[in-house]
């Protein structure tokens, strides 16, 4: 088959229109993915790249406490921002596609959508001023006289990274669970309801199970990006509030040791991946024992 | 009134996502150094020191610059993909858009180290703001996509074929008849993409050049406690272009729909 027969049909044009997106992505993500497995197996020697194979970055990644101490609490930050995040916002997807009439759904859409495309490091920064010492919440809850000491516990730790993460990963978690669950046929719900069901068990053994695929989409897209974010540890996470992103960021811009900065990456995204996927499986099977 | 409780619920859910949002104008105006309640007077003097910052206004133009440079390859690249998208199916087409989807969900932490590897490291090129354009085409290009494929797809082909038959070629039948129709989809896009870029740190922190993106910028402010009410003075205004911008969108994406006779039943995404 020739060029020209490739394309008049129109698989081929749309293989021909699919060439420069995926060209594109391909030079510019794996193939520079590629690049940061093959550093993570060099070494930086102080100027230049010793390119000899070795296992050093990551045999010091694994003996040295600190990298595994904050991808521990990496996963575990991730972890919890997905689970508030993804139980939060169930309830106004559920709410959004139930309850609100169809011509008001996309200005609500609109609504939730609003404050996730304004400056995140400026949304980052008003945690700051909401939860600091002399912040919104401690000058309220003192003028209230509910406390007479400001509280610590939510600025400069791992809650105040986990609030503010929360915070800015809601709409993320709000879109995929809305789409699943307009996608569930209403009379599924009647039927459920007439063969006896009360509106408790049908949300149950109905609602749930078929919104589930959004869901999973949801967990997924808080879950990988929040470990990559350092800005919000950096502002919000004080000393003991650093994550695995931060110490990436070090290597490569501070200690100028790309090789082990792309060996802390490389793992890092391993353990999401698998955590992911792990997630991902265990859900089909939960779905597949309840059919 | 039935869902009562989830209506107080997704009210008071509303209130925490504009929470931080709704403090940035007090203390724009607030005339005191320190970030902090109880707010003292009314000033627009932040404002003044913002027109009168040499450094912001070359970052603000370095921003605009990479956002508009991403704005129209994004859009380009999303173009083809949803066109592709929504055309016959060939081996390994799903794959293929899944694959060019990736930068969606994966941590942006790598895209920048990856990418800075590459350009430093294995090109040998100095940073600049088309290394920051080439990554944020990149975590862009989803974004169109996704915004494309509902124009692309709520698209009647049978118009593109009436177009051929009356005589006009491939490429005037889509230049004629399919663009106009998808054209508010392509203005939604462009302006999606321009918000991206404007406001995106953790890659361009990584890539940006000897000029600082304003985000990039907006970083080292935040380190200066006495830079901080100039920061909730450009804030200020961020989010009120920002907020114009997505409006301004929505409207072209509602009108796009409205042309191709769709049901209004979903936002951006």
């Amino acid at each position: 088959m020739g060029l020209g027969n490739f394309t008049k049909s129109e698989g081929g044009r749309a293989a021909m229109l699919l060439a420069p997106p995926f060209f594109y992505a391909l030079a510019l993500l794996a193939l520079p993915i590629l690049a940061v497995v093959l550093f993570s197996f060099w070494t930086q020697d102080f100027m230049t790249i010793d390119t000899s194979f070795t296992l050093a970055n990551y045999r010091e990644f694994f003996d040295k406490p600190i990298y595994t101490v904050l991808l521990g609490r990496s996963l575990m930050v991730s972890g919890i921002v997905t689970l508030v995040t993804v139980v939060l916002a169930f309830p106004v997807a559920y709410f959004l596609s139930f309850h609100v009439r169809p011509e008001r759904k996309s200005l609500w859409l609109f609504l939730i959508t609003i404050p996730f495309w304004t400056s995140y490091l400026i949304r980052v920064f008003l945690w700051k001023v909401i939860l600091g010492y002399n912040g919104v919440i401690n000058s309220g809850l003192i003028g209230a006289g509910i406390i007479d000491e400001p509280l610590s516990f939510i600025l400069y730790n791992v809650n105040a990274v986990i609030i503010t993460l929360a915070h800015a990963f809601a709409p993320f978690a709000i879109l995929p669970i809305f789409v699943a669950l307009e996608k569930i046929d209403r009379s599924l719900i009647e039927a459920s309801r007439d063969l006896g069901e009360t509106r408790l068990t049908t949300f149950f053994r109905v609602t749930l199970p078929l919104s589930m695929p959004g869901l999973v989409a949801a967990v997924l897209i808080v879950f990988i990006p929040t470990i990559g974010d350092y800005v919000t540890p950096e502002l919000m996470g004080g000393a003991g509030g650093k994550l695995i992103a931060n110490m990436i960021q070090t290597q490569f811009l501070q200690l100028n040791n790309a090789p082990m900065g792309a060996a802390i990456a490389i793992v890092a995204m391993i353990c999401v991946t698998a955590i992911a996927l792990a997630f991902v499986m265990l859900n089909r099977r939960w779905l597949r024992g309840r059919g | 009134m039935k869902g009562l409780p989830l209506r107080v619920y997704a009210i008071l859910y509303l209130l925490f996502l504009y929470a931080p949002i709704a403090l940035l104008p007090l203390f724009a105006f607030n005339d005191a150094t320190i970030i902090a309640f109880p707010l003292k007077g009314f000033t627009t003097h932040w404002f003044g020191d913002l027109a009168g910052n040499a450094a912001l206004r070359q970052a603000v133009g370095n921003s605009l610059f990479i956002a508009a440079m991403t704005a129209i390859f994004a859009t380009l690249l999303g173009i083809c993909a949803a066109r592709a998208g929504a055309m016959a199916r060939f081996p390994g087409k799903g794959g293929i858009l899944g694959f060019v989807m990736l930068p969606l969900v994966l941590p942006e932490i790598i895209v920048a180290v990856s990418l800075l590897i590459v350009m430093r490291q294995v090109l040998g090129l100095n940073l600049s703001n088309w290394t920051v354009i080439a990554a944020h085409v990149l975590i862009c290009t989803p974004f169109s996509i996704a915004i494309l494929n509902g124009a692309f797809q709520n698209l009647d082909p049978s118009i593109e074929e009436a177009a051929m038959d009356l005589g006009e070629s491939r490429l005037s039948a889509f230049r004629l008849v399919t663009l106009p129709l998808v054209m508010p989809g392509i203005v939604s896009s462009m302006l999606i993409a321009f918000t991206i870029s404007l406001d995106e740190f953790i890659i361009a922190f990584f890539l940006t050049g000897a000029n600082p993106t304003m985000p990039v910028y907006i970083w080292g402010l935040l380190r200066f406690p006495a830079q901080l009410p100039v920061v909730m003075a450009l804030g200020t205004i961020l989010v009120t272009l920002s907020v114009v911008l997505l409006v301004i969108a929505e409207l072209f994406r509602r009108r796009g729909l409205a042309r191709a006779g769709i049901k209004d039943t979903g936002g951006f995404l």
